[in-house]
């Protein structure tokens, strides 16, 4: 067997030099990488006392932390009205602070932190945040604005302390926190009432907490190693908690999990239990704990919000009887359908609504004139079908007819009970979906014909069973051409009041477009029953209310006309966003990353591929490395690999989204990028230094390397701080403007 | 020199009668009564409109698919004659005589039947017994989905044929890289893998999964290669370059050529022209090339012109004005400037002319000598029947109130003054002072006093708007957008007065060819991007079915129905296959992970050489199944079934490679017990389990064979109750498997 085959795809033996965690690889790796900096890193004196060293330490900690505090807390309040965003973020705040349900695309933890701190810094939920541009008034915001730009703040040192112990190299460290700090777009995100903030801060805190027990993994089962393992978890939650986009991070640390397992599956020395111990250990932390904190999220959310609000038509009719003030709270209703009853017919499809008519046809041109059926969102005297035997028409509401319970399989007709016209399909092309039957009103006073006649099915029942209000899943049957009453969630134009379009579907798929409960429904016939029997559990609320949001992402599509930002143009900072303000008089705040930066960044991704490589292909070709290369080789690897995963873990999968992106999508795989550029440089400018033989000049080199980075981009934020604390004047075309020839890009506009 | 006068010559032909009779049974299964039906059947309703438009050399788009698998079939029916007059309008349709029925559904049903040799040689070359790859040659062979899909005039069956194609010669490359590098059976098995990736590519895009495939393991070996210290520096780098040439460059340039080819065969315009830009057009002989022949190349001052559109979505149109205002108050109560209408028009109109004139003159026709327009300059456009100014201004547009009005200025006397300078842009310009050109210019018309961006906003007007599309002001800041962009299409020079025509005509600008001016790889990325962008649109079928729906066979096709006697066809496939071959595959993946975590402890189960075997077959039969089948959970176009065969015929090669697997090695722990030679000291709780069950299934053959089959059933495995005892004794009577022999010997 030739070895190119003999190798196998899969090639599993373990290899000693890439032992990352393993609890050999740590030793191996660690001393060496611990006692590296002292030797090969010229700036800092190769001598000297641990205590000096300390204080050094947390000086330069507390220098990045202040500094970034200073530029994040540096005119928060400015401008005093909605800024992009803010419309929603803070809306949404409000409602926690008035316990009134709503909907949103993302989990609630993000908009309850900052519900809650609105709460603390005495904002009182009145504030309407009704569009960008109102002005706050005399209503208290600073407190959400400073809680996000706090969270923001704690980045930058994050960001510092995960390279430090990345890298063990302080300069590295330095050059991270400072191309954050010195960023104009995470200092804009960063400013304002957004669930960006919030989500980075738990994206960071994560990888932070992610490598301090990496970096314990000598120590097992410590309680230094306990601590951050399960913070990691805490942390997995709160970022799943604040967006979905935090599953990337969860990606990453399980993959740096299997990985580390892998290592000590490996480690013979370890007996299986002990193994099976570190198993058991990582399902805890990382899988049991964040799953119990994301659901409490969840369950104090809906304790929260228990007052009827926007978000009600949202959710399914049994979700909405918990709503105090929804007309089905506390209502009690009978429980079987029954002939004669009075009812809504509502889809099971998020925001199709009930099933309607109105005393309109059909236009000329459009199928048969006749009344048009349509489904509405509201709550409307159209809605109200009456359900009858599809054979008689006598009252069945007359106290002689004793009570006859619709059945699953009956043939029925349901009656509009505002027209009298009986609920109708036949072979005409439906107004929208060509392929499907129109659906319209039909007779007079509930005479019309055998296209009328429908059957009644219940989703996974038997034949013959009741059918319950609300709960049932019920389709509709035409009898006639067989075809299944559904609505296709396409809006009719005018004619139809922008309504959605009814059809009649031959295909009998089971989706939720053809899918439909019963309501309301009133039949003074028969003894109400409360509502409250019907509520879901909470499994099921939970449920039904990720099927909602996930429906709702995928809702969110870009229109074909339309300029859309595409994640290609991310990297290279191809255009920004515009926070506040248009025109020259306005205050304008416009979120675009520092040039300088991103596009260092850029450099450092394709420069790092390179080297990285590079040093593979040497690796693995045998070639013997020298002892100081061989260690900044390690950091490169190792510690850069993990940052390059992140990377490429935050920004890839927005490929592969169908719904409207954003540029702030970016922002935390930016994160990761600069962390990269970072430690990228910091070995390249070692490498640079141990090639050159005089100390004097390799330590120079690394300095004025180190330095102009450092001050490249101090005053490239210098140039473009008024993009983030706010521009007042000309445009930037006009020489006048204080943003005048920093136009670098025509797609860039302020 | 006569060497061959004193030696014989001797040929030895090596035979192996097996692949021959599976062959002859293959061609049969799928060439018998190929004719029948003689009724469009399916989705041959599509293709065939394909092959009647390279028949009749038409240009055509589809989005479904690369050229080369349309070409395919077109060779069938250039072969038989086909002249391309048939209408596919119904599926049913009977075909009429001129249709070479057989012929066109001929190369299918070919490739169809060379897969299962195919299939043979992969288990082969993966290093598994005869008996095995018969069993995987069979499967294939009897396997009713895949006879009924290469029957037809359908591509699925031509893409398996790729797919095999090129894993199997890759299997032979990289068997043959440890004896004979750079040998000529080494280099012809190289390339033949990059062109069979390639031709997989041509024929559908899903192909490319299968290229993906192959690129990875391949990758895969060639890390190990250049971690191979006892080859020179040289020497991997001249291995990676030939690996580079052959599996990146070749399929590149192989994919141009189908393209290349495609573009030489439908060159005459056709009903899918309007789709393309005017340039592309204008390549194509008649339509628009006709209309365009021989007028001026640059725009001058005074030019007529049509504008058209070119993003060209929701459909293609171009800039119209007519009479009609717009109302003055709107349904929902906006109000208008109830000035003329400008709307796109999906048609050729005598109002889709607009004539460029220079803001500081009056007339509207050419100067002698024309002055043309420049990037940068400010122009107005006159609409030619009604002779009003095209005009924008700060009042909401009709369907899309963020943007501006554009509309033809009437001036009422009511204090709204003109706006009708627009400044010109051209989008694709090489300099600042380029002149505005015919058909290849891209321009934006900017709006001077309020810099708005003519746009189409793809919004249908309503009834007072005739339907047609609305056309806004859009603030330049939100971005650029094709929609933006407009170019002209039609041209002449305006000339107001019969005598000046002749004086115009004499001095006329060099007319030029624009066919000429449109490189192939202009008109190749322009192709490529329309079919990647073109949008089916996503109707339900009565037979579409979900990924999930497929593993299970919860699905079929009804394919075609005699309307009389009701004789059918269905695609539905062997459910016992099916079965097997995914419990084949839960199997493999299984033992896969519980070899690798004890591997991984250091206990070796099986010896390394058929660990790696092991591996190997998994890479390439399981991950082909999964890389040709997980990525239909998130593709949202329509599914049917036949998009799962190309992932089944993986799995059905992974049948009979865990079967052999089991019998080789779990079953056999039971004899190497009984020997004490072989010491292996650790053996899991699952292969004794087996070794168990093993022994039962043995005591019973021995009851019912005879004793003369045991060696055979030692490695034969549970298939050994069926064909493969027989097929182990027949080889084992010609002496050729070496491996039979030596497995005995151990037995």
């Amino acid at each position: 067997m030739p070895p190119a085959v003999g190798g196998g795809p899969a090639g599993s033996e373990p290899r000693p030099r890439r032992g990352r965690a393993g609890v050999e690889g740590a030793r191996a790796v660690g001393p060496d990488v611990g006692a590296e900096p002292a030797a090969r890193s010229p700036k800092r004196p190769a001598r000297g006392s641990r205590c000096t060293e300390a204080a050094g330490r947390w000086t330069l900690l507390t220098l990045v932390t202040l500094l970034s505090f200073a530029t994040r807390f540096h005119r928060l309040d400015e401008p005093r009205h909605i800024c992009w965003d803010e419309t929603h973020f803070g809306k949404m705040g409000s409602y926690y602070i008035n316990r009134t349900f709503f909907f949103d695309v993302h989990p609630p933890l993000g908009k309850m932190l900052i519900g809650l701190a609105g709460y603390l810094s005495g904002y009182d939920g009145t504030f309407l945040f009704q569009k960008p541009g109102d002005k706050y008034e005399h209503h208290n915001y600073m407190g959400m604005r400073g809680f996000c730009a706090f969270l923001g703040s704690l980045l930058v040192p994050f960001a510092y302390l995960t390279v430090l112990e990345l890298s063990k190299s302080f300069p590295a460290a330095l050059l991270t926190a400072a191309l954050l700090t010195f960023d104009t777009g995470c200092l804009t995100l960063s400013q304002y009432i957004l669930l960006d903030p919030i989500l980075m801060f738990f994206i960071m805190a994560a990888m932070l907490s992610m490598v301090k027990y990496n970096s314990c993994a000598n120590r097992p089962f410590s309680a230094p190693w306990w601590f951050w393992l399960s913070l990691t978890g805490i942390n997995l939650a709160g970022a799943l908690g604040v967006k979905f986009v935090g599953l990337f991070i969860i990606l990453q640390v399980g993959w740096n999990t299997i990985s580390d397992l892998w290592h000590l599956f490996g480690d013979l020395s370890l007996s299986v239990v002990t193994v099976g111990k570190h198993l058991t250990a990582r399902i805890l932390c990382l899988i049991a704990l964040p799953l119990t904190l994301y659901t409490a999220t969840y369950a104090i959310h809906f304790m929260v919000l228990n007052k009827s609000g926007p978000g009600d038509g949202f959710f399914s009719s049994a979700f909405q009887a918990r709503l105090s003030g929804n007309n089905l709270h506390n209502a009690s209703i009978p429980e079987h359908l029954a002939y004669g009853s009075v009812i809504t017919v509502k889809n099971l499809r998020m925001a199709i609504g009930y099933l309607h008519s109105h005393r309109h046809l059909y236009p000329e041109g459009i199928g048969a004139r006749q009344q048009q059926v349509t489904t509405y969102l509201h709550k409307d005297y159209n809605n109200l079908w009456i359900i009858k035997k599809h054979n008689t028409n006598a009252d069945p509401l007359d106290p002689s007819i004793p009570v006859e319970f619709v059945r699953h399989g009956d043939i029925v007709r349901l009656e509009h009970k505002e027209t009298s016209r009986n609920l109708h399909s036949h072979y005409h092309e439906a107004p929208l979906t060509r392929k499907h039957y129109q659906v319209t009103g039909y007779g007079i006073n509930g005479t019309g014909d055998s296209n009328d006649f429908w059957r009644i099915e219940v989703i996974n029942r038997k034949f013959g069973n009741r059918i319950k209000v609300l709960r049932s899943r019920i389709r509709l049957i035409h009898l006639v051409t067989g075809c299944v009453l559904g609505s296709s969630g396409k809006v009719l134009p005018k004619w139809g009041w922008e309504q959605l379009e009814v059809t009649c579907t031959p295909y009998l798929k089971e989706t939720l477009n053809s899918i439909w409960n019963v309501e309301d429904h009133i039949n003074p016939k028969l003894p109400n029953i409360s509502l409250d029997v019907l509520q879901p559990t909470f499994p099921e609320i939970l449920l039904e209310s990720h099927m909602v949001m996930i429906r709702g992402n995928n809702g969110l599509k870009p229109k074909d006309n339309e300029f859309t930002s595409k994640p290609w143009h991310w990297p290279i900072n191809y255009q920004g966003l515009r926070f506040s303000g248009i025109n020259d008089t306005d205050f304008r705040v416009y979120l675009l990353g520092n040039p300088v930066i991103w596009w260092l960044n850029l450099l450092s991704i394709a420069l790092y591929l390179l080297l990285g490589s590079i040093i593979a292909v040497a690796v693995q070709r045998g070639t013997h490395l020298p002892a100081e290369v061989e260690g900044l080789s390690q950091v490169l690897l190792q510690g850069g690999g993990q940052l390059l995963l992140g990377w490429m873990l935050h920004y890839f999968p927005f490929f592969l989204m169908g719904r409207i992106l954003y540029f702030h999508h970016y922002f935390p795989a930016m994160l990761f990028s600069s962390m990269l550029t970072g430690i990228l440089w910091d070995t390249l400018l070692r490498l640079c230094a141990w090639s050159l033989a005089s100390s004097f000049l390799a330590r120079g080199v690394y300095m004025v390397g180190i330095l102009s980075l450092l001050l490249g981009t101090a005053y490239s934020f210098y140039l473009f701080h008024p993009l983030a604390y706010g521009m007042v004047g000309p445009l930037a075309q006009d020489p006048g403007s204080p943003m005048a020839g920093l136009r670098w890009l025509e797609s860039w506009d302020f | 020199m006569l060497g061959f006068l004193k030696r014989p010559v001797v040929v030895t032909a090596d035979i192996n009668l097996n692949v021959v009779a599976l062959t002859a049974v293959g061609l049969l299964s799928r060439l018998w009564h190929l004719a029948y039906p003689r009724a469009v059947v399916f989705d041959e309703v599509y293709y065939g409109q394909y092959i009647s438009f390279y028949m009749k050399r038409i240009f055509f788009l589809d989005g479904s698919g690369p050229p080369f698998g349309h070409m395919l079939l077109a060779l069938g029916g250039y072969l038989g004659g086909f002249d391309g007059n048939f209408l596919w309008n119904r599926i049913g349709a009977e075909y009429s005589s001129n249709v070479p029925v057989w012929s066109l559904r001929l190369l299918p049903a070919l490739t169809g039947a060379f897969s299962i040799p195919m299939a043979y040689q992969i288990l082969l070359e993966l290093g598994f017994s005869h008996c095995a790859a018969m069993g995987a040659a069979l499967l294939m062979l009897i396997e009713n989905a895949l006879i009924t899909q290469s029957r037809l005039m359908l591509l699925e069956s031509v893409l398996i044929f790729f797919n095999l194609l090129a894993v199997l010669s890759y299997l032979k490359f990289s068997n043959s890289q440890k004896h004979r590098p750079f040998s000529l059976s080494w280099w012809f098995w190289l390339m033949l893998t990059g062109v069979a990736c390639s031709c997989a590519v041509g024929v559908k895009y899903m192909g490319i999964f299968t290229y993906l495939l192959v690129l990875a393991v391949a990758s895969v070996h060639a890390w190990h290669l250049i971690g191979d210290q006892t080859l020179s520096n040289v020497c991997v780098l001249c291995h990676l370059l030939a690996r580079a040439a052959a599996l990146l460059v070749i399929p590149t340039l192989m994919y141009l050529l189908f393209f290349y080819v495609h573009l030489i065969l439908v060159y005459r315009s056709g009903p899918h022209d309007q789709i393309m830009s005017s340039a592309f057009q204008a390549s194509l002989e008649g339509g628009l090339a006709r209309i365009t022949q021989g007028q001026p190349l640059e725009v001058a001052y005074g030019s007529q012109v049509t504008l058209k559109n070119v993003f060209g979505k929701p459909v293609p149109c171009w800039l119209h004005s007519h009479q009609s205002t717009y109302p003055m108050i709107y349904e929902n109560g906006r109000g208008s400037s109830h000035q003329q209408q400008v709307t796109c028009y999906p048609f050729k109109d005598v109002n889709n002319w607009w004539i460029v004139k220079d803001p500081g003159r009056h007339q509207l026709v050419v100067n002698n000598p024309p002055r043309p327009v420049r990037h940068g300059d400010v122009v107005q456009l006159v609409h030619g029947m009604t002779t009003r100014f095209l005009n924008t201004h700060d009042v909401a547009a009709p369907l899309s109130p963020h943007s501006q009005e554009v509309s033809c200025y009437v001036d009422y006397n009511i204090s709204m003054p003109s706006q009708n300078l627009w400044r010109l842009d051209i989008v694709n310009r090489e300099s600042d002072t380029e002149v505005w050109k015919t058909i290849l210019s891209e321009v934006r018309l900017v709006h001077v006093n309020t810099s708005a961006v003519l746009k189409l906003s793809g919004a249908h007007l309503p009834d007072w708007g005739f339907q047609q599309l609305e056309v806004v002001g859009e603030k330049l800041s939100r971005g650029y957008h094709e929609s933006m962009v407009w170019n002209v299409e039609e041209h002449r020079y305006g000339k107001s007065q019969e005598q000046k025509e002749r004086e115009l005509e004499l001095h006329s600008p060099a007319q030029m060819d624009v066919s000429r001016n449109l490189s192939f790889m202009a008109r190749f990325l322009e192709l490529q991007w329309r079919m990647l962008t073109a949008k089916s649109d996503d109707s339900e079928h009565k037979y579409s079915s979900s990924p999930l729906d497929w593993v299970t066979l919860d699905t079929s096709i009804a394919y075609w129905l005699h309307p009389r006697t009701s004789a059918q066809i269905h695609l539905l496939g062997n459910i016992v296959i099916w079965a097997s071959a995914s419990l084949a595959m839960v199997v493999y993946v299984l033992l896969f992970f519980w070899y690798l975590l004890r591997r991984r402890r250091s206990i070796c189960d099986i010896p390394e050489d058929s660990w790696l075997r092991w591996v190997l077959a998994g890479a390439l039969c399981a991950g082909g199944w999964a890389v040709n089948y997980l990525p239909f959970f998130m593709m949202e176009k329509t599914l049917f079934l036949y998009h799962y065969l190309p992932a089944l015929t993986f799995q059905i090669l992974l049948l009979p490679v865990v079967l052999q697997h089991v019998s080789d090695h779990l079953c056999r722990y039971r004899a190497c017990t009984a020997t004490p030679l072989r010491g292996t000291s650790s053996r899991g709780v699952l292969s004794v389990d087996l070794g168990v069950a093993w022994k039962g299934l043995r005591s019973q053959r021995r009851h019912r064979g005879g004793t003369g089959e045991e060696g055979v059933a030692g490695w034969g495995g549970w298939e050994s109750r069926g064909c493969c005892g027989r097929w182990g004794r027949v080889l084992m009577a010609l002496g050729q498997p070496v491996e039979l022999a030596r497995l005995h010997g151990v037995q």
